[in-house]
């Protein structure tokens, strides 16, 4: 596949002028701290535009078909009523078409701030955008730019928040339509709180969907972040988290792709203060034409910090998965304990995988390992199964499962691994009714 | 029941079983024994249709029916079962599932109903207790940091579920002390009935003294070379095979 030959891809230019059109209404318009971020937003995007596979950090994720769909606003009637996906605690944010729908979500008495963004945006000068502030990534300049709404969350100190579910519903349109939500958490020294992030989309229907979260997780804080990407089938989702981890912390993510054309989670992590820990895992479920791509940075910029990645990716038909994921280990963070596995699992000789590990070690006493596999379905195992007169089809279901809830089994909370899990059976009972 | 006549095999080109002559009768447990490499798990597998094994002649017959021609659950599901010499491990699949799945194939395709996991669980309970196992291998990953006498055990918890008519036990004594041994044999025993036959592979005549054979066959070379009761295995172990290969 070629680049571009000239200028940038066609769709930026009509993110561009839509912001252009828009800006003087775009939330906090008026606030001038707001305004002149989308501003040099806007400006870094014009520059880049969409990034194409000559940029080293997109190398195996062509995004012409996201610059190519020319996108609108969405343009959903207020009270459009979607189905939504199950709860797994009382408190919930709903965004539709990324508009926050206070009349779907459930948000008072939490003892903690939730809030949605545009109307909490006058407080939050310095940190909206205080992470995400990497002027080299388009995709986070475009968020800056268009973004409206998105969660905001507080978590006082000490506070044990539970469960919040953060769901992200589209619907089907006529026109594809983008939207750009911003995610703002926070949690104070020794907060804890399990975020479960639900994205689901209409089949058959084109649409981008460009969360970006800044994620603040305070001295002794613990966030689990389970995040089940259940877009339609036709739907892109290109997500960029950046996580900040103090003394002490947790930062737990596991990111189920279950949906989506076109999928990207990035994750940017940072362990800034002594014995913080993040764990990054996932597990990717590609059918047929699915594309997915999971890049990790990771800064170990404090001693004795933990972290430990793994991805298990499975590939059917002609899908592709693409796992990158750089470590960098600070001269400071003496005694790092670092460890990232990327397992594939290949259904199809049509499927692809680029896996590309990136170790850079500074400091002198660490212990850091990665590894990669890429497997079929095991013979041996295969035949054990169907010698216990388990039909074929049904035995490599059977291992294929095994193989993504070994990933889920290291999640801690409970209520986010259920769902994880529950999330597996789902996509594996479409699956197998497809077939 | 078994009947298997002038069976060769190839793996990877290298001919091993060399023209196997057996008939083991419904109701008749048959033991075979023979030094190691002379073909006793590749018999069990070529029965049982794992991949790999090149059949180049003979025919085997069970209950009036073309083994060969057959996949692997299909035979499962006439009533085959192998417990195998070295049990797979399965990480992240449930044991309990894995068993229930089985017996619940099992049973669909012998036109049974299927147990859900409440009548499964009570089934799996009794069976348990009459093999002396813990209840906690039940939730735990198929074979998944069993020791070497659970993954036997585990085998002939498979074969006491899904109740076969022919049961190929491989080598399940090696490794097992006295106990477990014993349990093993009451295991095979319990399912003694006029159709139920065991086929029996062993090194050692201890185990023959708790599952009594009719038949005691001796294998070398790919080839059933000699044939007696049970007093066979006993001058086995006295004499060893150098005996029997002379007579051969
Ligand atoms: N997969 C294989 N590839 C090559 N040779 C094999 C394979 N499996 C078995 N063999 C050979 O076949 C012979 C019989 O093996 P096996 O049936 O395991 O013997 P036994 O169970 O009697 O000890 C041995 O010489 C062994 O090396
Ligand atoms: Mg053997």
């Amino acid at each position: 596949m070629t680049a571009h030959p000239t200028g940038h891809p066609s769709g930026a230019e009509g993110f561009l002028h839509r912001f252009e059109g828009l800006r003087s209404r775009l939330p906090g318009a008026r606030l001038d701290f707001v305004d002149a971020l989308r501003g040099e937003a806007a400006e870094a995007f014009r520059q880049q535009g969409f990034p194409t596979r000559r940029v080293e950090a997109w190398k195996y994720t062509d995004l012409r078909p996201v610059a190519a769909a020319g996108f609108d606003e969405p343009l959903t009637a207020i009270d459009t009523a979607p189905a939504l996906p199950p709860a797994h605690g009382a408190a919930r944010a709903v965004f539709v078409d990324g508009r926050f729908r206070e009349d779907l979500s459930q948000l008072d008495g939490l003892g903690y701030a939730a809030a949605n963004l545009a109307v909490a945006l006058p407080r939050l000068q310095g940190r909206l955008g205080g992470l995400a502030a990497d002027g080299a990534q388009p995709m986070v300049a475009l968020n800056t730019m268009l973004f409206e709404d998105g969660l905001v969350v507080t978590v006082p100190a000490g506070v044990a928040a539970g469960v919040l579910d953060l769901v992200s519903v589209a619907t089907a349109s006529e026109r594809p339509e983008a939207f750009h939500p911003r995610h703002l958490i926070r949690l104070e020294a020794g907060a804890s709180l399990t975020l479960i992030e639900t994205a689901t989309g209409p089949s058959a229907s084109r649409y981008l969907h460009n969360p970006v979260y800044e994620i603040e997780v305070a001295e002794g804080a613990r966030l689990t972040h389970a995040r089940l990407q259940q877009e339609g089938d036709a739907g892109f989702q290109l997500s960029t988290a950046y996580a900040r981890i103090a003394e002490g912390g947790t930062y737990d993510n596991f990111t189920l792709n279950a949906g989506g054309k076109l999928v990207r989670n990035e994750i940017h992590a940072v362990l800034s203060g002594p014995r913080a820990a993040c764990h990054m895992n996932g597990a990717q479920l590609l059918r047929d034409g699915q594309h997915a791509d999971t890049t990790t940075v990771l800064d170990h910029a404090a001693p004795d910090c933990a972290s430990r990645q793994t991805y298990k990716t499975v590939l059917a038909g002609r899908s592709r998965g693409v796992f990158q994921g750089k470590i960098h280990v600070h001269q400071i963070a003496q005694r790092t304990d670092g460890y990232q596995m990327n397992q594939v699992l290949l259904l199809s000789p049509e499927a692809e995988i680029d896996s590309k590990p990136q170790l850079e070690i500074y400091a002198d006493d660490v212990k850091c390992s990665h590894g990669a596999t890429v497997g079929e379905i095991d013979a041996e195992q295969l035949f054990y199964l169907r010698s216990r007169g388990i039909p074929e089809e049904r035995a490599r279901a059977m291992l294929v499962e095994a193989f993504l809830r070994e990933a889920i089994e290291g999640v801690q909370d409970e209520t986010a691994r259920a769902a994880l899990d529950a999330a597996v059976t789902r996509w594996w009972e479409g699956q197998e009714a497809a077939a | 029941m078994l009947k298997i006549e002038g069976l060769t095999a190839e793996v990877e080109g290298k001919q091993i079983l060399k023209g196997v002559e057996l008939e083991v009768p419904a109701g008749e447990i048959h033991a075979i024994m023979g030094p190691n490499g002379s073909g006793k798990s590749t018999l069990s597998y070529v029965l049982s249709g794992r991949e790999g094994y090149e059949i180049t002649g003979g025919s085997v017959s069970f209950n009036g029916v073309d083994l060969l021609a057959l996949e692997p659950e299909e035979r499962a599901a006439t009533g085959l079962f192998l417990a195998f010499q070295y049990p797979v491990e399965l990480p992240g699949v449930g044991n309990a599932l894995f068993l229930r799945t089985a017996l619940n194939a099992v049973r669909k395709a012998r036109g049974e109903s299927e147990l859900d996991a409440m009548q499964f669980l009570k089934l799996a309970r009794e069976r348990l207790k009459a093999l002396h196992i813990s209840e906690d291998m039940l939730k735990r990953g198929v074979n998944v940091g069993f020791s070497g006498g659970e993954k036997k055990r585990n085998e002939v918890l498979q074969m006491a579920l899904l109740q076969p008519k022919l049961a190929i036990l491989d080598e399940t004594d090696s490794g097992l002390d006295i106990d477990a041994l014993k349990i093993v044999a009451d295991g095979v025993n319990a399912l003694r009935s006029p159709d139920f036959s065991a086929l029996v592979i062993t090194h050692y005549q201890r185990l023959l003294d708790y599952i009594v054979p009719d038949r005691v066959h001796v294998l070398m070379h790919g080839r059933i070379v000699q044939s007696g009761g049970p007093e066979l295995a006993k001058q086995l172990e006295a004499e060893g095979y150098a005996s029997v290969q002379a007579a051969a």
